[in-house]
């Protein structure tokens, strides 16, 4: 396996999907390939940070507004029924 | 106004569908209120502006009233919010930038996953990812780095990576092929590796790629 094909299935390999066979060459090429192990690496710390950030919370006024709007479109449209 | 007290959490949004289907706010209302955060995020990490992203959470929840009736549950009710909250957002970022908002057209390099950047800043991160999670500046750089995306590889590294759905339902979600996904989230996967390794990343454990292909 050469790098570049690494990369081409670098998503399977971090979501666990690449099949075993495929799975056993990709990590015969990282652990003679610091470059990317240090990659493969670094995607799945990249992809934590994002899954574990802080969400945007939805502010209370926001929520609120949304709520009326809505609640004014349900009427109409149960009143035109 | 107060809100009203959320139907219990144990009933499913099929059942909140069918029941808004027959009529009933009150299981409207909770399925807006177990949506519009996800909706809320999604568009404030498009957007970047809470008007915006207002504006895109009251646009897609709208529509979905509008359209709840042809709602036939062939993608979960979530996956469908998120279709709904995802082609609003791209048709204002594209509105924005004096666009056509024909949206997410597939252009024939998407596909090719040799036209993929290489990686050029190779190196250890000095910090965990639980350690960095609560340094207040990171965000501030995972907001950055995902605003240098284009948007169409945004969106689809939102909706695998943070929103959780599968290359499947994302591909359902966006009107792609599954391929067309993989090869956007691998695009957005990588520059954001990237960007944030380059500030992340030890410099003293920089690593230089020689350019020729070595095979193992």
């Amino acid at each position: 396996m050469k790098c570049e094909e690494l990369l081409a299935m670098l998503n399977e390999y971090v979501d666990g999907t690449v099949n075993p066979a495929i799975c056993e060459e990709f990590e015969r090429h990282m652990a003679g390939c610091n470059p990317c192990q240090v990659v493969v690496d670094n995607i799945r710390k990249t992809i934590t940070l994002y899954k574990n950030g802080e969400p945007y919370e939805i502010p209370a006024e926001c929520r609120e507004r949304l709520h009326d709007v809505l609640r004014k479109k349900w009427h109409e449209k149960h009143a035109a029924k | 106004m107060t809100m009203p007290a959320p139907l219990s959490p144990e009933i499913p949004d099929v059942e909140l569908v069918r029941r808004a289907q027959a009529g009933d706010l009150d299981a409207f209302e909770a399925l807006t209120q177990r949506h519009e955060q996800r909706v809320y995020g999604l568009a404030m990490r498009m957007l970047r502006q809470e008007h915006d992203a207002e504006d895109i959470t009251q646009q897609t929840f709208l529509s979905v009233l509008e359209h709840l009736d042809g709602f036939r549950g062939e993608a979960s009710f979530s996956t469908w919010v998120l279709r709904i909250a995802s082609h609003a957002a791209l048709k204002l970022i594209r509105k924005r930038k004096g666009l056509p908002t024909v949206s997410l057209d597939e252009t024939p390099d998407d596909d090719d996953i040799h036209a993929v950047p290489h990686p050029e800043y190779i190196a250890d991160w000095r910090q965990s990812p639980e350690e960095l999670i609560h340094q207040h500046e990171i965000q501030r750089l995972l907001d950055e780095a995902l605003a240098r995306l284009d948007e169409k590889h945004r969106l689809v590294f939102l909706l695998r990576d943070v929103e959780g759905l599968s290359v499947k339902e994302a591909a359902a979600a966006l009107d792609l092929s599954e391929a067309n996904v993989k090869v956007r989230l691998l695009r957005a996967r990588l520059q954001l590796r990237e960007h944030l390794t380059q500030t992340l990343g030890d410099p003293a454990s920089r690593l230089i790629r020689s350019h020729h292909q070595h095979e193992h």
